[in-house]
């Protein structure tokens, strides 16, 4: 099967014009989608709905800059690749220490069960962990024109990507820590857990 | 290729529309009414559909199924806090509800097979010709499920369903052919039973949905149950009187609720009265009074929007249009709430009521290829995973994703020999198998015995355009397919629903004609009863002459009403209506001067009182 920077015909780098993209995208939906075979033989309609079907995570997987990371990623390491996958990644070990230090005072707040001072405490913990993980994301994305001269001129891509990999890692791990602080402050909503926009 | 109708298959009403010189049109039935209540009824006369079984309500309300739509796909738990409420009877099955009618059970599906095929009889009046094709819409929230049940319906109405379309993106189209402004639109859809919200964007013909979410459990339905209680509330303070256990009555509050609540859209007070046996209730009611009642329901919409926007990556600042779709945002204070939470006077320029059925029929002529500049991309509404040790869900394909879409995974055996593999298939949010909703469990049979580990089987999840799961297998080892054998947790096995469309066939009253001819006599039986009633209750209001006239109208029509003359019978019908009106109109004169008296008392006492 074709990946998806192939299905677009566009070579395996980080930029992307987003317009083109989508331009690109009516255009392939407007070849593929089962709404303009309805007359086809079985077969083709099946053909029509799996080239279909591939556009449309295609798409998705190209459509914003950090998913676009990922699929990359897991493109270049042979992957099958999985949007919303629950595995997560392992975290860099001088986050670790870090985040432990949370999960205590996350611990003694709720010991204390959870008083308005520990509250307001955690609160503040959490917008500062979110400024990371938007942090991160910056910097991941700012370092996509690295990765495409890479590919044009050639070069060490083993290192980048790992960073690459790195920086994800400690994200994904950020999200988890956020999302306990949220939960422990009973703000979770019920309907955003799996998927959350990146 | 054949005609292809649309068809919105609503929770209080259903329309059939197609698309006729390029513009949708929907098609009324002979006396030219283009809303068919969802409503049917099983009389001592055969079945009967829409208008005549809505007047079954109140006099054979064990008999007479409404808001089936709300029943669709769902098992025992979903629904066990409406059956109280419901005054025909619901078996509570685990899997499929069904409903008792006399010594039959009834599904859900079939149930709506009786309103489709009333509306594919009424297009093929239209057209003179058979109609076998249509479009079905369904809300965007619908779940797998219950999309499911609603094409199962279709079949056994004898329709093939090509495809199944979500209301609010139908809506989308239909205001699409009147040129659009392009951008994102958000459609917010607030019909009989449920409630969806749909964030779009177009361009260049293209309707994209970016995010949906919605609620099938909210609607217009909810708001009068809130209503009913109040006025419960009130005859038993008033009159003493405990009606809550008598299905009749309920069905007449029920019945007076809702269209109380329709006229306080337009009007700022109403009066309402319910004639009883033993007492008449009135009362004047003032929006705001029926507005407090339903605030915390409206309120409930505003959570899924703010989700669907957040999912779209959208401030509502962004959002260029918001566009109301259904009969209950005719409301003003729905009107208020979503244009405070949108920052943006909505509109609903296309009538509420019809939009989605002329949507589907947009979505019927770009199937048939009549239409070849509009595309449609919907998206999934909830996410789909499977159970992992632990019961865990893992995710694999998340909500709002852009369909047809697929997801493979990849399983292998733990014990070695082992022949069969099973999965439990999910739909929903959360991160517990047990907090989601079962879709169904999967058996791949037909795994060569091998060593635990060594098989490799590459399962291929598959959302069609429908919004419909389905799932191949193959052994990667041999290449060979294995084979699947789906149980749904909710909903009909393959051969039910085939044999659902063989009975349809020999149950069904397969004549027309005659099926008319129940229809027609049934409500000339309702409009006989309505007259016998108003002549016993108008005493001095109906003068001498008056009543012989209407009883000289009564009595003919009860002369041909046994007959066959179908015709004639509802010639007489209207003459009888016609004979009744004045009276009708001066009784109900009577009691709203009544009850404004009563209320000008009621302000003087008061101020008696506070001098």
């Amino acid at each position: 099967m074709s990946d998806y920077f192939t299905v677009f015909g566009l070579p395996r780098k980080l930029t992307v014009d987003g317009a083109a993209l989508q331009r690109r995208f009516y255009e392939l939906s407007r070849e593929h989608h089962p709404d303009f075979h309805q007359g086809a033989a079985p077969e083709q309609q099946a053909e029509t709905l799996a080239r279909s079907a591939l556009v449309n995570r295609a798409y998705r997987a190209l459509r914003d800059p950090l998913p676009r990371v990922e699929y990359l990623i897991a493109l270049e390491e042979g992957r099958e690749v999985r949007e919303g996958a629950t595995d997560k990644p392992r975290a860099p070990r001088e986050l670790l220490q870090e985040m432990l230090e949370v999960q205590e005072a996350l611990e003694e707040a709720k010991a204390e069960g959870m008083s308005p001072a520990a509250g307001e405490r955690l609160r503040e913990e959490r917008a500062r962990l979110e400024a990371r993980h938007a942090a991160e994301a910056d910097a991941i994305v700012g370092r996509a024109g690295e990765w495409d001269r890479l590919v044009e001129g050639g070069g060490d891509r083993e290192a980048l990507l790992e960073w690459f990999k790195q920086r994800l890692a400690t994200r994904a791990y950020l999200r988890t820590v956020i999302d306990d602080l949220t939960e422990a402050l009973g703000e979770r909503e019920e309907s955003d857990v799996s998927h959350r926009r990146h | 290729m054949s005609r292809i109708v649309g068809i919105d298959l609503g929770t209080t009403n259903s329309l059939v529309a197609h698309v006729e010189g390029g513009i949708p049109r929907v098609i009324p039935d002979a006396e030219g009414r283009a809303l068919l209540p969802s409503v049917v009824a099983w009389t001592p006369n055969g079945v009967v559909v829409g208008e005549a079984a809505r007047r079954q309500l109140a006099r054979n309300a064990a008999r007479t199924v409404y808001s089936v739509k709300r029943l669709m796909g769902r098992g025992y738990d979903d629904v066990k806090d409406d059956l109280s409420r419901l005054p025909f009877p619901v078996t509570p099955h685990a899997e499929v509800v069904t409903i008792r009618i006399g010594d039959r059970e009834v599904t859900p599906p079939e149930v709506s097979a009786h309103v489709l095929r009333a509306l594919k009889q009424r297009a093929e009046a239209h057209f003179g010709e058979p109609v076998e094709q249509a479009v079905i819409t369904v809300p965007a929230y619908f779940n797998d499920a219950q999309r499911q049940a609603t094409k199962d319906a279709g079949r056994i109405a004898g329709l093939d369903v090509l495809r199944i379309v979500n209301e609010p993106t139908a809506a989308s189209l239909a205001y699409g052919l009147q040129r659009m402004a392009e951008g994102q639109i958000a459609v917010y859809d607030l019909g009989g039973g449920t409630f969806d919200i749909s964030i779009l964007r177009v361009k260049d013909g293209v309707f994209e949905v970016l995010a949906t979410n919605g609620d099938t459990h909210l609607g217009g339905d909810d708001f009068d149950r809130a209503i009913v209680d109040w006025i419960l509330a009130d005859i038993q303070a008033g009159h003493g009187a405990d009606l809550s256990g008598d299905a009749e009555a309920l069905q007449e509050i029920r019945l007076g609720a809702e269209a109380a609540k329709c006229r306080l859209s337009f009007e700022e007070r109403t009066v309402l009265t319910i004639p009883f046996e033993r007492f008449t209730y009135r009362r004047d009611i003032a929006r705001a009074e029926i507005e407090a009642l339903v605030e915390p329901l409206v309120a409930a919409t505003l959570g899924p929007c703010r989700q669907a926007l957040t999912d779209a990556g959208l401030d509502p600042a962004r959002i260029e249009q918001v566009v109301l779709v259904g009969g209950a945002t005719r409301m003003p204070l729905v009107r208020r709430r979503v244009e405070e939470l949108f920052g943006r006077t909505p509109h609903s320029r296309l009538n509420p009521d019809e939009v989605v059925a002329l949507g589907a029929a947009v979505q019927a002529q770009i199937l048939a290829g009549g239409i070849t500049d509009l595309l449609l991309l919907d998206v999934t509404p909830l996410s789909l995973g499977i159970e992992t040790l632990g019961g865990i869900v893992s995710v694999l394909i998340p909500r709002n994703t852009t369909i047809p879409t697929l997801a493979k995974e990849y399983f292998t055996t733990s014990v070695d020999g082992q022949t069969t593999i099973d999965m439990h298939v999910l739909q929903g949010e959360r991160e517990l198998a047990k907090d989601n909703r079962s879709l169904a469990r999967f058996d791949l049979a037909g795994v060569d015995p091998m060593p635990a580990g060594m098989p490799k089987i590459e399962v291929t999840f598959l959302i069609d355009a429908n919004g419909i799961l389905q799932v191949q297998a193959r052994e990667l080892r041999t290449g060979k397919a294995a084979s699947v054998q789906v149980t749904p947790t909710y909903g009909l096995t393959e051969a039910q629903v085939e044999q659902m469309v063989e009975d349809s066939f020999t149950h069904a009253e397969a004549d027309v004609e005659a099926r008319l001819l129940i229809e027609t006599r049934t409500e000339a039986d309702t409009v006989i009863n309505h007259v016998e009633r108003a002549l016993r209750q108008a005493g001095a209001i109906a003068t001498a002459e008056e009543r012989a006239i209407i009883e000289g109208a009564l009595a003919a029509l009860q002369a041909v009403r046994s007959g066959a003359d179908r015709d004639r019978i509802r010639d007489l019908t209207i003459a009888l209506n016609e004979a009744t009106a004045p009276l009708a109109d001066r009784m109900m004169e009577a009691a709203i001067k009544d009850a404004v008296t009563s209320r000008r008392a009621d302000r003087l006492l008061e101020n008696s009182e506070s001098s």
